[in-house]
């Protein structure tokens, strides 16, 4: 069994998952996207690729290019383009019924700044790409709108006159994430932090969040309403239920393991090796 | 044993390093990759791009 890893940077959870691998008896082929070269016809000889690049970018077209050549992809190419960026997670998960934030989406500065106001203070407005919690802006006011609209629109690229505004939800300082692994969800993580921001990437603490029926279901229609695979979900605790914030489709996992007392990378070379078995 | 590009400190990789895996270095604090494992050779790990995450 060959399987294909597709990496840049060396993460932890490429190592961990690079381990799972081995102790389940396959010694991944590693792919590093700063030295690929596609032709458009042929890929390397692998039964399937683990997507794990930190370039949403390059992962994006990348997984086109081999799924096009014939190779099988975890995740697939559209996961990855509906989960990287969050107009199209949105909209995946309208079109599912999936809890999900107020969120609107507008082109221009006087149009985002009408949709902003139609919503009501705070907004959190958000580049359609992007993850680690970077470049969010919590908005309380008049003031603020138009000074971050107007800095977005002249230091931006133009992917930040896209503007997608979601309604800020009150989540007493902690969310949760969960993680599913095709029609499982194996895990969850509460994430704490005094900042609205609650991303462990920018300092939030986590701890064990039990896998309620709640929790379980709303984790695996949104997984499902992006296409499926291995995804994490964030999710809010709001008045109306829980929400789907966001849903990651290369999951970072290294502070969950020892939180939640699941192998969360074993989990997942267990499901991919599956995957290969039922080609 | 290899030594921070940065600040010439001693940086020790584990048995089970591979080329791309990212370090910090004990000493300085700064991100380190790994570009070879034979001869070792260790550089200052890409900065954080725009589309980078999970």
């Amino acid at each position: 069994m060959r399987i294909g890893l597709l990496h840049s940077l060396i993460r932890k959870e490429e190592k961990l998952l690079i381990e799972a691998f081995k102790n389940a008896g396959v010694d991944p082929v590693m792919i590093d996207d700063r030295k690929l070269i596609l032709d458009f016809h042929t890929a390397p000889d692998i039964d399937i690729l683990v997507e794990r690049s930190i370039n949403h970018s390059r992962a994006l077209h990348a997984l086109r290019l081999f799924e096009s050549a014939g190779v099988r992809c975890v995740n697939s190419h559209h996961v990855s383009q509906v989960c990287g960026d969050k107009l199209l997670t949105t909209a995946a998960l309208k079109e599912s019924g999936v809890a999900q934030p107020e969120s609107r989406v507008a082109f221009t500065e006087e149009s985002a700044l009408d949709a902003i106001e139609e919503l009501g203070y705070p907004v959190v407005l958000k580049p359609a790409v992007g993850s680690w919690g970077r470049l969010l802006s919590k908005i309380n006011d008049r003031d603020a709108a138009e000074t971050v609209l107007e800095h977005k629109t002249v230091l931006g690229s133009y992917h930040h006159s896209i503007f997608y505004i979601q309604q800020y939800i009150e989540k007493q300082n902690r969310d949760i994430r969960s993680f599913v692994v095709g029609d499982e969800c194996i895990a969850a993580i509460y994430r704490s932090s005094d900042h609205w921001i609650t991303n462990t990437a920018r300092g939030a603490t986590a701890s064990k969040c039990e896998v309620s029926n709640e929790v379980a279901e709303i984790s695996l229609a949104a997984a499902k309403a992006v296409g499926g695979g291995i995804v994490a979900v964030d999710l809010f605790e709001s008045e109306q239920g829980l929400l789907v914030n966001e849903v990651n489709y290369t999951m970072e996992f290294r502070n969950s393991i020892d939180t939640t007392g699941i192998d969360i990378p074993a989990v997942v070379a267990n499901y991919v090796i599956e995957q290969v078995k039922q080609q | 044993m290899s030594e921070c590009p940065v600040c010439g400190a001693d940086v020790e990789l584990t048995s089970d390093a591979v080329v791309g895996e990212l370090l910090s270095c004990e000493d300085c604090g700064t991100e380190l990759e790994i570009l070879n494992l034979d001869p070792v050779e260790i550089g200052e790990a890409p900065s954080a791009e725009e589309d980078w995450g999970q």
